[in-house]
């Protein structure tokens, strides 16, 4: 693995971090005090510093630092996390995450941005931490003492390593402290590779230190679990330093241990059975050895050394034996244990994924193929080649649901994307804005959710931008100045929804009609129902020609979301209410790589109408066909009256319209287009079929959702039940302009 | 026959084209655009398709489309046998098939041997055709497919359809 890789590992993990942080943030801002929570948020910053710093990124360790100690200062209680401080921190966390992507595809952060904030922090930081009352001889020394975050000058800070020699010589140090260290290791920090022996050693060269081994939870030596931490230490440290600095010993086993520093006056001698021991700092000093065998008596061999040194260390206490053992199980920890922890997920190469799907997708279609010939050639039905078959189909259908399943993430990464769209533009046009998000965790294909982000950017901006209205706007009209957009996903019958609520003003029907006359869009004369108008925001070239501000409702580029969302194999839809706001609601399938269809012939050519749009099936009789108008047909489903819709002609496979009674209806619901009986000629099965991209060489056609390729390796056409029912409206199916022709 | 089979360095003035027949015209294109050659298998047709577009077909797992090159050149629409072709092409980002009578032959030209369109061409000729080659008598017009299927007219082309 060359630098570049592991570099590249870094900025994965960094998305991940800043990831954690933007949600920790944000449920802080929501109320949530939660310890676990600041830490979370804390350790994201750290180890993004950290990381940084391995490669040398300056200027993204320099802010993460000034973050890092204005977020411990929350950490330590100094500073009330209220919806100011979380402001600043929330810019921060963009900027930081602006830092990464410079770090990472070059380009730079504008300097101003990261100065005005690097101050923001700071001043937190500094002035508005009360100093701490409980420990007032650590404070001042911390304070003076600490590589303060002081800029020297408009680049930030400098960061200094911890070399603590060179404060030997300022007269501040003379004074000494004496702090008591309660250490006590978790099994993690021995499985992370860290060795407590040697944070004693880092411990014992800040001072004078005095130190005692907790032992009073090792078990008897045939109970003891080898890869477990059983060892405490109690440790007196006379020290010129600060206590952030005695802390900042232990600064990558924080999280692995149990830590207690405190001054010498505040702590009492606790009751533990503990058993003073002389330290031997000389047996420290020498590296321990490294561990190479995994084997337990290997181990125990190996480690004699490390096992001297704790044994020193613990003499007096223990039996020789038990401690070698320990000291054994502890350095066997780093070999073994890091793999159990590291082996709950695993990062992979889209593309090799994508291949995987791919070669699923042909199995999927092979698998068809062969079911198919052998049906055909089949000349006494021999049993055990239709049983291998029949194994063969429900592996294939296993196969492709578990690489389907590697695919699916929880939609959660857009959705915090898009509260960091709302700050940044709500902060832009002036107006507060909360975006609440409901079912973040629902997961669905990861194409899906790449594909997703660009159109939902694009109807936040506008929901932030146009839906909501100004506070002194809401406040005249008798809502809470700040604004909610509430963005949710659910599943629903095999689809996810998402939908994005605003409580703005709605749109402004009269000014979307006005505009769409204006604009030729539709003829002035033109009678429309206030569903149609609101979806005239979708028409192409509505909001093009005139600028954006002008329109009090939406449709900056709408079409453009719309085409996006139809290219997913989307629908988009609205509702709107005058002045409570308005709905966009989305339904995206969740995968784009496989569909449950019901395989049919419409006039010689085979189709499959993907089986989700399709409520039920049935064989019309002559009796329930009613002739509608010129040449409408209905058929009266139990009372009730459905349009007929001759899927053939609609899609010019023949010129004059099907006898029903020879064919087969199929009572589809589309969303928002009530429902339609769809006629094809024949119904040929249920099949799982692998969506094949017809865009991708030719191009989109109305009223064809895609392709894919059945059992005899001939092309199949994917209905568009939705453009179908559309299209049944007007003539035919024209592209985007059935809006424009309803005029 | 100055054609030459043999591979020629193609380093200066030289390129590879390939010969197909329509009728009793012969065409050819870049050979730097041409995938593969196979033979002709029924296509499924498309709704509202261009009457030069005759359906897709499954080319190991990708829908290609197939394009009539009779019928797109403006003469009559084909009507395929077994022993059609389809020479899949890459034509941009998109691969596509052009069904034709035959292939005919693998030329390797300079660029000096191509001859100006002349003058007389009506305006579906001029938007295609690049040049003419005279070899034998016989007279090939050089295609440029780009200018065949420009991605956005192709579109709009088909939707109008």
């Amino acid at each position: 693995m060359d630098m570049n890789e592991i570099k590249e590992i870094f900025f994965q993990e960094c998305e991940e971090q800043l990831a954690e942080l933007e949600s920790g943030l944000l449920k802080l801002n929501d109320g949530d005090r939660d310890p676990e929570t600041v830490n979370a948020v804390f350790r994201a910053v750290h180890s993004i510093k950290g990381g940084a710093g391995a490669f040398g990124l300056e200027e993204l360790v320099a802010f993460a630092h000034v973050f890092e100690t204005t977020l411990d200062c929350v950490r330590s209680n100094k500073l009330e996390p209220n919806q100011d401080v979380l402001k600043v921190m929330l810019k921060s966390a963009d900027v930081l995450a602006d830092l990464v992507t410079c770090s990472r595809d070059g380009g730079s952060v504008e300097e101003s941005r990261t100065r005005t904030l690097v101050k923001e922090l700071e001043a937190l930081a500094n002035g508005e931490a009360p100093p701490a009352a409980e420990a007032p001889k650590a404070a001042k020394p911390a304070a003076a003492a600490a590589p303060a975050p002081k800029p020297t000058d408009d680049s930030g800070f400098q960061p200094i390593p911890f070399t603590f020699d060179d404060f030997g010589g300022e007269e501040e140090t003379e004074e000494q402290f004496t702090y008591d260290v309660t250490f006590k290791p978790a099994r993690e920090l021995y499985a992370k590779g860290n060795e407590a022996a040697l944070l004693l050693r880092d411990l014992s060269r800040l001072g004078e230190m005095s130190i005692a081994c907790n032992m009073d939870q090792l078990p008897a030596l045939e109970s003891m679990d080898p890869e477990a931490s059983y060892f405490g230490w109690k440790i007196s440290i006379t020290t010129p330093k600060s206590e952030d600095e005695v802390r900042a010993v232990f600064e990558f086993a924080e999280w692995d241990c149990e830590l207690e520093i405190k001054p010498a006056e505040a702590s009492e001698a606790e009751e533990l059975p503990m058993i003073p021991v002389p330290f031997d700092l000389s047996a420290l000093d020498d590296e321990p050895a490294e561990v190479v065998e995994t084997q337990p008596e290997a181990v125990a061999a190996a480690t004699a050394e490390t096992a001297a040194n704790v044994t020193k260390a613990v003499h007096a206490a223990v039996e020789k034996k038990e401690s070698a053992a320990a000291a054994a199980a502890a350095a066997q920890n780093n070999a073994a244990a890091a793999a159990s922890s590291a082996g709950q997920t695993i990062r992979v190469d889209l593309d090799r994924v994508d291949r995987l799907i791919n070669l699923v997708g042909e199995l999927v279609i092979n698998q068809a193929m062969l079911s198919q010939s052998v049906v055909e050639n089949d000349t006494n039905g021999t049993s055990s080649i239709n049983m291998g078959l029949e194994e063969l189909q429900q592996l294939t259908r296993e196969i492709q649901d578990s690489v389907m399943a590697i695919r699916a993430q929880p939609v959660k990464p857009v959705f915090q994307r898009m509260s960091r769209i709302v700050r940044e533009v709500a902060d832009m046009v002036g107006k507060q804005i909360r975006l609440v998000t409901e079912g973040e965790n629902t997961e669905v294909d990861k194409t899906v959710i790449d594909k997703i982000a660009e159109p939902l950017t694009h109807m936040i901006r506008n929901a932030v931008d146009h839906g909501i209205e100004s506070p002194e706007k809401r406040v005249a009209a008798g809502k809470d100045p700040e604004g909610t957009i509430k963005l949710s996903a659910k599943h629903r019958s095999g689809r996810i929804l998402i939908e994005l609520q605003d409580d703005g003003g709605g749109i402004n029907r009269e000014r979307v009609k006005q505009k769409a006359i204006d604009n030729d869009l539709i003829s002035p004369d033109a009678n429309l129902s206030d569903e149609e108008i609101d979806n005239l925001i979708f028409a192409p070239g509505f909001s093009t020609a005139d600028k954006i501000s002008d329109i009090s409702g939406r449709g900056v580029g709408m079409d453009v979301v719309k085409r996006s969302i139809q290219a997913l194999g989307g629908r988009i839809s609205i509702s709107s209410r005058p002045g409570l706001g308005s709905t966009f609601t989305m339904s995206l399938p969740l995968t784009l790589a496989v569909l449950d269809g019901m395989v049919v012939t419409v006039a010689g050519q085979t189709l499959v109408v993907p089986l989700t749009a399709i409520v039920e099936t049935l064989q019309p009789e002559a009796s329930s066909i009613h002739s509608f108008g010129a040449n409408q047909r209905l058929i009266s489903i139990r009372n009730s009256f459905c349009p007929l819709v001759d899927v053939g002609r609609i899609l010019n496979f023949r010129a004059n319209q099907a006898n029903p009674v020879e064919g087969v209806a199929l009572l589809v619901e589309s969303e928002g287009g009530g429902q339609r009986a769809l006629m094809v000629d024949a119904i040929q099965g249920q099949r799982q079929v692998v969506i094949k991209s017809l865009e991708a060489n030719y191009t989109h056609v109305p009223g064809i959702a895609a392709a894919t390729i059945l059992g005899d390796g001939r092309v199949a056409l994917i209905l568009d039940v939705d453009a179908v029912v559309g299209a049944s409206r007007g003539q035919s199916l024209k592209p985007e302009m059935s809006l424009a022709a309803a005029g | 026959m100055t054609v030459s089979y043999a591979v020629k360095s193609l380093s200066q003035g030289f390129r590879e084209l390939i010969a197909f027949r329509i009728g009793d015209q012969e065409f050819c294109v870049n050979v730097m655009s041409v995938r593969e050659i196979r033979g002709w298998t029924q296509a499924t047709p498309m709704p509202h398709a261009p009457s030069y577009v005759m359906g897709v077909i499954n080319l190991r797992g990708a829908v290609l489309p197939i394009v009539d090159m009779s019928a797109r050149l403006g003469m009559k629409e084909a009507e395929p046998t077994a022993r059609h072709v389809i020479i899949v092409a890459q034509v941009k980002s998109k691969t596509v098939g052009l069904l034709v009578e035959a292939v005919s032959d693998i030329l390797t030209i300079t660029d000096d041997t191509i001859q100006p369109v002349p003058e007389i061409s009506s305006d579906l000729e001029k938007q295609y055709a690049r040049g003419i080659l005279a070899i034998d008598k016989r007279m090939i017009c050089l295609i440029e497919l780009e200018a065949l299927f420009p991605e956005k007219a192709h579109d709009k082309e088909s939707e109008a359809a």
